[in-house]
């Protein structure tokens, strides 16, 4: 595996690469270029230009200036076909699956396998069974629909799709972010088992632990440039790529904490919680001032049970109450009413309107605030959200902007400011970092300690055990719909967290 | 799932090329989606003076058109805050032939003629609010997909009124209702004044209340506004519920403007107020309309029916215009889409 990719030839190597849209230049001057049989990783700040350098890479977009050359002739790919059947494949964040279809069919949308018109489906069977043993995965069947995969098989059912037409390069845009420690490691061993094939992969991932794991060189983008390239991801040092990719020097990522006063009135009191289905038993109470964290696996039930206390899903037993009311079940009115907020964990599909201006997603939830007898004050909406965002460092500032423009940490600042607006008791957070670059997510820290400190009970969603166990003053750890630990943050560290959430023995 | 992940990709797929003209860019802005629709409209008013001289661009013949405009225009109003909503209702024009024919009956016009016409008016509201609650209902909480509930509701309004009417055309005889609606403003007839009057209550509560900016963020992503803690569903059934009333008003007008009430009414309005919502540059996945496009769009097709009239071409001629019309908006539209959505 670690055999010295030094002196092999460059499979891709990319100079000078330019992109420019409407307004805004996107890649100024990207360099590196991707050897046979490594991993490369590709570093940046949300904002850096590395989806707009994949998009160029598989043909999606075509650049303004610079050169692409692949195995050393240059290439221009006109559209994502023409880049697969040269070899270069993506595998976005978003897969792009069809749900309904089978494995087999997906593998080959696009360039099915025919005859005079009639589909070869055995011969696509066929085939795929032998990409997915080569992905070391025989337990996917190619008859299955694919929409009843779970994520980390559709993932791997993507990337059967890019080697489909020998595949000698694969992009993976943060793959690593929708699947669990458990699955990580799965897709680990599926990568090195293809570069020991010769075939490269392009890694982009904002957890530095998987690149020093995964890694063999790392590229690092800052606005839309390189700012060095080949470095050795296992010996970098982590504050140096830091201050690459923000150009400052970060010391301590997590913010101080203050123990929580124990005579704090308790906000949010859940007793008995269960949905009948994913969780039950769930107790769970939250001071004024005090961060709880609800660590577990993807699919223990932890989102689940964080969108029941929210209304957004109906319990079927047990209660919710905020500064001693009891809410009515399933309606997040009343949840809203009573002074609670969510951060979705699908901040694009749950949490914005995409298409809308900043100020107008920031006063959705507080909208009778700025009305008189149902007329709206835009004036007043555009004041207050300006305020906002400007307290939060949204960049780039207006509060007319669409917000499908922002980075993701951008737009993490816009569904926080929403809430900050109603000035809520409660605060629910789901992944609040995912998809959100290490500068931006020490403000999104800084900021949730804030509200902490200023009587906000706040409870934290995360797959990052790190995050929990950094941000929280109390952590809980959901296993299989149950809770198994009630402790304080600092009594626990990262091995016993991951003990508990994979064995659930209690301590 | 559905509708918001379908439109995503459309606007993401391809970047726009680089180079812009003037006019494209004129077209890219906001007051330039509806520049385009004026022009469309000018071309139209130039087209029937050339082809038809004075007996187009005569006082008469242009308040004829808006009279005709007023009907399927106050439909169009409440279409646009269903569209907007991310919905589609098919069954408005069941709904106008359903309210005019319950408004008009002997037993509705012999209390009318006893106490007074208005009588007449609120019936036809009440049935059609009635209807478009029903619709609202059965998509919100029966969660029936719009599309297929308010088709049924086509077939059963219809049906209804058919029962009801007897299957015959039923005349008006109530004095003081023909006289009001007959009647002009300042020169202005009423029926046009009843469509400005909605037309500007339409823009108003469209883009100056919270019912509108809910109007948006339901249909521009349902799931987040939920999750912001606006009542979807229930602001649903309002959106259907509002263009039900529309249809109960524009029974009314229809009801004064050819004095019968009849379960033929308002054949294939749900095409022509779709069509007018979507020219005028209203998304039909949801998340994005504008009241004056609707306006634009509805006198574009009256004036290009009228011009074709004069010049004694025939429906099916008007047919073919019209659908070229659509085709070419929405291709036009598609392009501003891709533009601004890079």
């Amino acid at each position: 595996m670690t055999s010295s990719p030094a002196r092999a030839n460059a499979l891709l190597s990319v100079q000078g690469l330019v992109k420019r849209f409407p307004g805004v230049t996107a890649l100024g001057g990207v360099d590196f270029d991707v050897r046979a049989g490594e991993v490369h990783c590709l570093l940046g700040q949300n904002g850096a230009g590395k989806s707009t350098l994949i998009k160029v890479l598989s043909g999606a977009h075509r650049p303004d200036e610079g050169e692409i050359r692949w195995r050393g002739e240059v290439v221009e790919f006109g559209n994502p076909t023409a880049a697969m059947r040269s070899g270069v494949a993506a595998i976005y964040q978003e897969l792009d699956l069809v749900a309904g279809l089978s494995v087999a069919d997906n593998v080959f949308l696009g360039h099915e396998l025919s005859t005079a018109g009639f589909s070869r489906r055995a011969e696509a069977r066929r085939r795929t069974r032998a990409l997915l043993d080569r992905l070391g995965h025989r337990d996917i069947s190619p008859d299955r629909d694919v929409g009843r995969l779970s994520v980390a098989h559709q993932q791997v059912v993507s990337m059967a799709r890019a080697l489909s037409l020998d595949g000698q390069l694969l992009i993976m845009d943060e793959p690593s972010a929708v699947l669990d420690p458990d699955e990580v490691r799965v897709l680990f061993g599926v990568i090195r088992e293809l570069t020991a094939q010769g075939v490269a992969v392009i890694y982009i991932s904002h957890r530095l632990a998987e690149i020093r794991e995964i890694g063999d060189r790392v590229t690092v983008l800052k606005d839309g440039r390189t700012v060095a390239t080949g470095l050795p991801a296992r010996e970098v040092k982590t504050s140096e790529l830091i201050s690459l990719m923000t150009g400052r020097v970060l010391d301590n990522v997590y913010p101080q904490r203050a123990p929580v006063d124990p005579a704090a009135p308790e906000v949010l009191v859940v007793r008995g919680l269960a949905d009948g289905d994913r969780f039950a038993g769930v107790d769970l109470t939250v001071r004024a001032g005090e961060v709880v964290g609800l660590a577990g696996l993807v699919g223990s039930g932890r989102s689940e049970i964080l969108e029941t206390v929210y209304g957004a899903r109906k319990a079927a037993e047990g209660t919710v109450e905020v500064d001693g009311r009891r809410l009515r079940r399933g309606s997040v009115g009343a949840a809203v009413r009573a002074g609670m907020g969510l951060c979705p964990e699908e901040r694009k599909s749950q949490g914005l309107l995409l298409d809308q201006a900043v100020y107008r997603n920031i006063t959705v939830s507080s909208m009778s605030s700025f009305a008189k007898f149902g007329f709206l004050d835009d004036r007043a909406e555009r004041a207050r959200s300006t305020k906002l965002t400007e307290a939060l460092d949204v960049r780039p500032a207006g509060v007319d902007r669409v917000v499908r423009g922002l980075s993701g940490g951008n737009q993490q600042k816009v569904v926080l400011a929403r809430w900050l607006l109603r000035e809520c008791r409660v605060l629910l957070l789901d992944e609040p970092t995912r998809g959100v670059d290490v500068g931006a997510r020490s403000e999104i820290y800084e900021l949730v300690r804030q509200l902490a400190d200023s009587g906000v009970a706040v409870v934290v969603v995360s797959s990052d055990v790190e995050e929990v166990l950094g941000l929280a003053d109390r952590v809980l750890v959901v296993r299989e719909g149950r809770v198994v630990h009630d402790g304080p943050a600092d009594e626990i560290d990262e091995s016993r967290v991951l003990d508990l959430v994979m064995e659930g023995q209690p301590a | 799932m559905s509708e918001d992940t379908a439109a995503v990709p459309a606007q993401k797929q391809t970047p726009p090329v680089g180079k812009e003209s003037g006019i494209s860019a004129l077209l890219g802005s906001a007051a330039g989606r509806n520049t385009g629709l004026v022009v469309a409209l000018v071309l139209l008013c130039i087209g029937g003076v050339v082809t038809a001289g004075d007996r187009f661009a005569d006082v008469d013949n242009l308040l004829t058109i808006l009279r005709l405009a007023a009907v399927i225009g106050v439909v169009s109003i409440g279409m646009t805050f269903v569209i907007t909503g991310g919905g589609i209702d098919l069954s408005v024009g069941a709904i106008v032939a359903l309210s005019s024919v319950w408004a008009t009956t002997l037993a509705t016009q012999g209390i009318a003629n006893d106490s007074h016409w208005i009588v007449m008016v609120f019936t036809a509201l009440l049935v059609g609010g009635a209807c478009g609650l029903v619709n609202g209902a059965l998509i919100a909480y029966g969660r029936v997909v719009a599309f297929i509930a308010t088709l049924a509701s086509l077939a059963a309004a219809r049906g209804l009124a058919e029962i009801i009417s007897n299957r015959k055309t039923q005349i008006v005889n109530v004095p003081g209702f023909a006289a009001f609606f007959d009647a002009s403003v300042l020169g202005i007839p009423v029926l046009v004044v009843i469509f400005a009057l909605v037309a500007v209550g339409g823009w108003v509560l469209l883009n100056r209340t919270t019912f509108g900016r809910r109007t948006f963020a339901v249909g521009g992503n349902p799931e987040a506004a939920r999750l912001a803690g606006i009542d979807v569903r229930r602001h649903t059934v309002m959106l259907y519920s509002l263009l039900g009333l529309c249809c109960g008003l524009a029974a009314v007008m229809l009801i004064a403007r050819t004095t019968t009430g009849s379960a033929t009414h308002g054949g294939l309005y749900e095409l022509d107020a779709i069509a007018a919502v979507v020219i005028g540059g209203t998304l039909l996945s949801g998340g994005r309309g504008t009241i004056a496009g609707t306006v634009f769009g509805v006198l574009i097709f009256t004036t290009l029916s009228n011009v074709f009239t004069l010049n004694n071409l025939s429906i099916s001629a008007q047919a073919v215009a019209k659908g070229a019309i659509i085709v070419v908006a929405v291709l036009l539209q598609q392009r501003l889409a891709r533009r601004s959505g890079a």
